[in-house]
């Protein structure tokens, strides 16, 4: 274990951190103001690469592909936050939990259909290939370093809105009170709309960035799904800070996991032990705080 | 000569810079019903919330029966003997009314891992419920649904539940809140039999039924305590008329004064 | 389950349906109908966890998973018995029931349903990393297990046995659901608040009902070995589970047959669409959506009603999780 190694290991482990911020702040901000579980956030972040794929295919242009992918990724969560997750607003876990599984099933189901069930794989973009020295000895892909630099000026951007605007102000407001902000005549269904697609639109963010990293294919967004929970879980719900510093723990401690453990243990459990090193860190923030490390309010 | 059955000692519970319980310490003697008032806000649910188990007071400690329960979770309260009824209607919705409290007198046994006999056939489970049930008012409604039932009757049921535990005090929060005019008396009525049998700790906003019922008066306001005493000793005293007189709602300005 | 109006009469046409239909049919029906009773049986769990103690777990795959392996896994040791490798096969999914549960039952709502499929999938990839048991691909298991000395290869023998089982899991689950136990943990389903401050404490009876539910997903499990002859991960993926969650609400909840009918469902429909389409999914997704936006309730509750078989004081829709620091609403129908 280099010391060079080690550091590309931490930066692999702050990136794909970053890109777990992306989708568990979506998850924290749609439970904490409008008390939805909203299992299809995966399904977006997949079809964020899918889009992408195809607006590649048309354009032949990342400059192009990128927004057009973005706009089609928000378009698609617009319309099923009118359709499918409105009527949810006011059902209870149960029923929230079976209509966004059943989101899930059509839309890896969709992607079959359109694109088929093979994986895709997507190239880096032309002008972001290559690496750079980060420390003498340690080459680093400009790609990871970007998507990361993306994702923590969206989480700053993010912080600016929620902080320092109006419609921020409300979003919080919102989500200690929905009734209160209605009452003051603020079109919530709006309010509700926006944040929605703002969580739409991180995910399928992350899903567009880690396209060319993992390569598109149906249920990709699952397993990131999963550790977006997990990391709502070790971070408390409603909180975004928590959503931060739980993804920026599970993303270093899963990456170092995978390249430290097989180091120290030899055996044929070794790549179970890897797989389910982030779940031990879950159960034991589970044992130190049951609502995890920053829960906001009674979630 | 009767010892103390529930106290609390010097109390504390803030939220942030919202401090809701403030230095409580209340001491509530065995057989005696003890009133709790205060205007909106003043902390009642918070307080309540603490003696029950829900709450964990930032400092200050809780003893029932001699033992401090201030560590100690809402069951095993309840199974020590402190009973409570809800403000906002609390009962099992999918049960029968009798079934809400044959759960109730199935909670004195000391443990319910019991897999095979059908509940609802066990006498010694069902008799005391139908017999709680007329006593509560409730006779002949036993089959009925809870969430079919009328806010009266829930009421009524809310006091049944927690009276099937077999307690040794109840903590009774509002058991008028939103009654009418006849439910409101058959429930004072119901009260003053009750209260010759339990210690009472009772959570109320309806002056007539504090007066009526209370031996003992404790107002709170802003988390403090301000005053404590017999129903005269709180009628005439100059905080409490301050702290009710000075709120828009003037209702209890009004029966401090009224000659009853 | 001594009544007999009308409910034990259509109960006792379904099982007579169950027992005369699927062989008279043929091989290929029968072995379709041992498939719905096992996923019946393990549908029926999450309805123990779900309809009746309010808990909303997406980890059940994991449990029926384990047993599954441990069936597997005992034969080809060589332990063909059923009458030894079933009743471990169950006592190992209990133990992952009450490891998994001890720690999830910590949490409440939106966390449980997070911790369940988080440890679930801890299970998976704990089954994938088994390099000499297939790993990703799973492995055979050579023959069924045997009752001593009848032997389970016959497809109707095997049916009859599952059959026989699942309607004993039935019996004892519709016991243990109208015991003193089954009363407290309804009693948590429908308020816990409340079933606190009367005395239940409401951790160690929903980890009790949680062991339960494992035991009879791993029984499950270990039929759904015998009757495929292959255990793979893929039996403990969280979309298992998820396909559970939805074959009891398909079927309606709180009923415990209600689960087996909505089992019968998802399969017969995956049968069918699948003869036409590959892509029979694309059309599941949006029925489950519908299912939950648009109908009030699920197959066995339509069938109750039509046949005019509702209990006499049943409640007219059941709401649950319920309410949580809110008091229950008085009105049945409306959903939070």
């Amino acid at each position: 274990m280099t010391l060079a190694l080690l550091v590309e290991q931490l930066f692999n482990g702050l990136q794909f951190g970053m890109m777990l911020f992306l989708m568990a702040v979506g998850v924290t901000l749609v439970f904490g103001i409008m008390r939805v579980i909203n299992l299809a956030h995966g399904s977006l972040f997949m079809i964020g690469g899918y889009f992408l794929m195809a607006a590649l295919a048309w354009t032949q242009s990342y400059a192009l592909a990128v927004p057009l992918a973005f706009i089609a990724a928000a378009l698609v969560a617009v319309v099923l936050e009118i359709i499918v997750l409105r009527p949810l607003y006011r059902r209870g876990p149960l029923d929230q939990v079976l209509a966004t599984f059943g989101l899930t099933l059509f839309f890896n189901e969709a992607v079959t259909v359109i694109w088929g069930r093979e994986s895709i794989p997507l190239s880096i973009p032309p002008f972001l290939t290559g690496s750079v020295e980060i420390i003498p000895g340690g080459a680093y892909p400009i790609y990871r370093l970007v998507i990361t630099g993306v994702a923590i000026v969206a989480g700053l951007l993010l912080y600016l809105l929620i902080t320092r605007t109006r419609v921020g102000a409300l979003i919080r407001a919102g989500s200690d009170n929905r009734e209160i902000v209605a009452a003051l005549g603020i079109n919530i269904n709006l309010l509700y709309t926006l944040v929605f697609a703002l969580s739409a639109m991180l995910a399928a963010l992350a899903g567009i960035m880690m396209g060319p990293l993992l390569s598109v294919e149906p249920g990709a967004g699952d397993p990131i799904l999963i550790l977006a929970l997990v990391v709502v879980v070790i971070g408390g719900i409603g909180s975004v800070r928590g959503a931060l510093v739980g993804a920026l723990m599970v993303g270093i401690f899963d990456t170092l996991s995978r390249v430290l453990i097989p180091l120290v243990i030899q055996t044929n459990a070794t790549s179970a032990l890897v797989g389910m090193a982030v779940y031990v860190l879950m159960a034991v923030v589970l044992l130190f705080s049951r609502t995890g490390l920053f829960a906001a309010h009674r979630g | 000569m009767s010892e103390l059955l529930l106290e609390t000692h010097r109390l504390r519970k803030a939220f942030g810079a919202l401090v809701a319980t403030d230095d409580v310490s209340l001491a509530i003697r065995t057989g005696e019903t003890h009133a709790l008032i205060g205007p909106n806000g003043a902390g009642k649910t918070t307080l309540v919330g603490q003696l029950t188990g829900e709450l964990k007071p930032d400092a200050g400690r809780i003893s029932f029966r001699g033992r401090d329960i201030t560590e100690l979770a809402t069951a095993q309260r309840a199974r020590l003997g402190l009973a409570r009824s809800f403000q906002i209607t609390s009962i099992f919705p999918s049960f029968s009314a009798e079934s809400n409290v044959a759960l109730a007198v199935q909670a004195r046994e000391s443990h319910s891992f019991r897999f095979w006999r059908d509940a609802e056939r066990i006498p010694a489970l069902r008799a005391p419920a139908r017999k709680l049930l007329e006593d509560v008012g409730l006779a002949g409604v036993g089959d009925a649904i809870a969430a079919c039932m009328s806010h009266g009757q829930h009421r009524q049921l809310e006091l049944g539940m927690a009276l099937a535990t077999d307690p040794v005090m109840l903590l009774l929060d509002e058991p008028m809140a939103g009654l009418g005019l006849e439910e409101s008396r058959a429930m004072s009525q119901l009260l003053a039999r009750v209260k010759r049998q339990y210690t009472i700790l009772l959570i109320e906003h309806d002056m007539d039924v504090v007066f009526a019922l209370a031996d003992r008066i404790s107002v709170l306001v802003g988390g403090r305590i301000i005053a404590s005493g017999t129903a005269d000793e709180i009628r005439n005293h100059p905080d409490v008329r301050v702290a009710y007189l000075g709120e828009e709602d003037d209702d209890l300005g009004g029966d401090l004064d009224a000659d009853r | 389950m001594a009544m007999l109006g009308r409910r034990g009469l259509l109960l006792l046409a379904l099982l007579a349906a169950a027992i005369l239909l699927p062989p008279w049919f043929g091989t290929y029906h029968t072995r379709f109908a041992t498939q719905i009773a096992i996923y019946g049986m393990a549908a029926l769990s999450v309805d123990l966890l779900l309809g009746y103690t309010g808990l909303i777990t997406f980890g059940q795959a994991a449990l029926f998973g384990v047993g599954a392996y441990a069936a597997g896994m005992l034969t080809v040791y060589g332990v063909t018995n059923a009458l030894v490798a079933w009743p471990l096969a169950i006592l190992v999914s209990m133990l992952f029931a009450l490891a998994i549960g001890s720690l999830s039952l910590r949490t409440r709502g939106f966390q449980f349903i997070m911790v369940t499929l988080a440890f679930a999938q801890m299970v998976y990839y704990f089954a994938q990393s088994l390099r000499n048991w297939g790993g990703d691909d799973g492995f055979t298991v050579p023959q069924r297990n045997d009752l001593g000395f009848i032997s389970l290869a016959d497809h109707t023998t095997f049916y009859y046995v599952v059959l026989a089982l699942l309607v004993l899991v039935v019996w004892l689950s519709q016991r243990i659901v109208r015991s003193e136990f089954g009363m407290v943990i309804r009693g948590i389903r429908d308020n816990e608040r409340r079933a606190a401050a009367v005395g239940f404490p409401p951790y160690p009876y929903k980890l009790v009902v949680f062991v339960i539910a494992g035991g009879i997903a791993g029984l499950a499990g270990a039929l759904m070995a015998n009757h495929a002859k292959f255990v793979s991960p893929a039996g403990l993926s969280w979309q298992l589970s998820g396909e559970l969650l939805a074959m009891v609400i398909l079927g309606s909840a709180n009923s415990l047959i209600g689960p087996i009918l909505g089992a019968a469902f998802f399969l017969a429909f995956r049968d069918v669409l699948s003869d036409y389409t590959e892509h029979w999914m694309l059309f599941f997704g949006p029925l489950l959506v519908a299912r939950v936006l648009l109908m009030k309730e699920g197959i066995w509750g339509l069938l109750v009603r039509a046949t005019g078989a509702e209990e006499k004081r049943a409640p007219a829709k059941l709401d649950f999780p319920a309410a949580s620091a809110e008091a229950a609403q008085p009105n049945p129908g409306a959903s939070r």
